[in-house]
């Protein structure tokens, strides 16, 4: 008989730790930093947004900080890419998941669904847009940073022609757009998803949410004895 | 000689425009103003201009400012580029006319051009830190500046420079101050030659006119007037001995407009974006409505228990 008591969450015999507390640390500064960019950048995106720079003390703060929090941002995501590339490569099953994404979309819907390691297909194609975005947003932000520039001609003698700084706001404002609707899927999965954010929150996720969503690293933990049973209490 | 500009009566005078002339605000719309101001000019003839720098000298003194002792770079330009300081500079070229085969000795005061429409307010993001009045002024509000370098990435012949005094960008004003209370722009009136000459902008192409038929009975058969039509004409025009190639006179745009590039940046592709990000956000609250949360089952629990107690 199926489960209908679904309101309430079930008891969980089983905890599996997903990241560590320096993952973790790492994930929010990434998050963060994100999240203060998209909210200084879309300020200066458009007019009706413009508001938006009084979070940051004014215009000018915004304009100043925007950089340097990108900055942070690229070299803290290259921590979270480091940790996480290994398990992000494409495999066959990614495919057969991406062909019956219906499936992922319904609750329940996992069945139909090939069984899924650390990650499935969906979260590698977080992985990698942001990857390449974060990248694409770094190089064409350092093309159109006024201070920036300066720094790096004194530094470096790097000088950027008018024309290639007018492409780069083009590429930024694009990419950042891009950033933003794939951080919007990133952070409405893990909200549907219930039971996801625990593992950025506490490390460790149910038992029950690793069998329900990935079923094969929940194998590979168990057989690694990496596993907590909080209700056996040993 | 063109009438020159009586002196001012010194005595305090209230300003001839303002706010209410605007017809352009970065960022930000203005209502339709009451009045139309006439047009104003300036127009630098360059066949007149000896390169004295007598208007950079006039520019830096009228707008208090100092430029940095430079270095000699092997030109007569000085400072070699324009920066937050030197809000106008002579650019000296050496160029060898193809059909004379003679050393032509090209001078042009390089600034801000005052474009009908101008590429620095398009591209803009702060609110009424370009504005643009009736009388085609167009004017970098300090205060309400963030120092971006949009204006900058807008401009189709680059102009604005930013300080690194204040973080804000700066260019010619045309001296709105002092046209504001009826005088030329500081660099007109220190010019002895009467390069440069101020005035309605219909008074300043009938001196045009004059200008370039006296250069086509001495043999430039090509002079003109450069008020390029790419950017709906401007408010600071130069006679050219050899108007067909504007470019010789140290890259002058030969048919300036705001770059498409700029334009796409800017254009309705902002409501794109923004309507790209919120379908994303209509979409997960749809798929929210439509599905519900996915939550891990008792069984789910159950399933992941056994097979811990299988291993173990
Ligand atoms: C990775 C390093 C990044 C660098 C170096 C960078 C740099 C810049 C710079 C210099 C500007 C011009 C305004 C200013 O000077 O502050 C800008 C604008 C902007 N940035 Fe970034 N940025 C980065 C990452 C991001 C990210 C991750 C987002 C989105 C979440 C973003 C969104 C925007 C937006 C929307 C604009 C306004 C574009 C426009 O006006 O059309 N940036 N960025
Ligand atoms: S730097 Fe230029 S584009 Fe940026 S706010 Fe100032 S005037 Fe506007
Ligand atoms: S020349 Fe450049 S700075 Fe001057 S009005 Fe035109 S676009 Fe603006």
């Amino acid at each position: 008989m199926t489960d209908q008591t679904v309101n309430q969450t079930p008891e969980v015999h089983v905890r599996v730790p997903r990241y560590s507390g320096s993952a973790r640390i790492n994930h929010w500064i990434v998050a963060i930093s994100f999240s203060l960019l998209a909210l200084s950048g879309l300020a200066l995106f458009h007019p009706s947004l413009f508001s938006l720079t009084a979070l940051f003390g004014g215009g000018q703060m915004a304009r100043w900080l925007h950089p340097w929090l990108g900055i942070l941002l690229a070299m803290s995501f290259f921590g979270l890419f480091i940790r996480f590339v290994s398990q992000n490569f494409p495999e066959r099953t990614d495919i057969v998941w991406l062909s019956r994404i219906r499936y992922a979309l319904t609750p329940g819907g996992e069945e139909y669904l090939p069984e899924v390691g650390k990650y499935n297909a969906g979260q590698k194609f977080v992985f990698w847009s942001q990857a390449f975005l974060i990248l694409v947003l770094l190089l064409s932000g350092i093309c159109i940073w006024e201070r920036g520039l300066h720094y790096l001609e004194a530094a470096v003698g790097f000088r950027v022609s008018i024309e290639t700084m007018r492409w780069a706001a083009l590429i930024h404002a694009t990419a950042a757009v891009m950033t933003i609707v794939v951080f919007v899927i990133h952070v409405y999965s893990a909200f549907w998803v219930r039971g996801t954010i625990d593992a950025m929150t506490r490390g460790s996720v149910s038992g029950g949410w690793g069998w329900r969503h990935h079923r094969r690293w929940l194998r590979r933990k168990v057989r690694e004895g990496d596993v907590e049973r909080p209700s056996n209490g040993d | 000689m063109f009438p020159p500009i009586p002196n001012p009566d010194v005595s305090v005078q209230k300003p001839g425009f303002g706010t209410q002339d605007l017809v352009r605000r970065s960022a930000s719309t203005v209502p339709v103003p009451t009045r139309q101001l006439t047009p104003v000019a300036k127009l630098i003839d360059v066949s007149k201009c000896i390169g004295c720098k007598a208007c950079q000298a006039a520019c830096l003194e009228w707008n208090d400012l100092r430029e940095k002792v430079g270095e000699n770079r092997g030109s007569y330009d000085n400072p070699e580029d324009l920066t937050p300081d030197s809000l106008t500079v002579m650019r000296f070229t050496e160029w060898i006319n193809p059909e004379t085969d003679t050393l032509e000795w090209l001078i042009r005061k390089d600034g801000c051009m005052h474009c009908a429409e101008p590429g620095c307010l398009e591209a803009c993001p702060a609110p009424g830190a370009i504005v643009q009045y009736s009388n085609g002024i167009v004017d970098f509000i300090h205060e309400n500046c963030i120092g971006c370098g949009y204006c900058i990435k807008g401009c189709p012949f680059n102009i604005p420079r930013i300080s690194r005094v204040d973080n804000t960008a700066y260019k010619c004003t045309l001296c709105s101050d002092r046209v504001a209370v009826g005088q030329g722009p500081a660099c007109q009136k220190a010019c002895p030659t009467q390069a440069i000459v101020f005035g309605t902008k219909d008074e300043m192409k009938a001196w045009a006119d004059a200008r370039i038929k006296d250069l086509k009975a001495r043999g430039f058969d090509k002079a003109g007037l450069y008020d390029p039509p790419g950017v709906s004409g401007t408010h600071v025009m130069y006679v050219l001995h050899h108007a067909d190639k504007p470019h010789i006179y140290a890259s002058l745009p030969d048919n300036p407009r705001i770059s498409p590039l700029v334009k796409a940046w800017k254009g309705a592709g902002k409501y794109a974006g923004l309507g790209v990000i919120a379908l994303s956000v209509v979409a997960g609250a749809l798929h929210y409505l439509t599905q519900g949360p996915n939550r891990v089952t008792k069984k789910d629990e159950e399933e992941a228990e056994q097979l811990a107690e299988k291993q173990s």
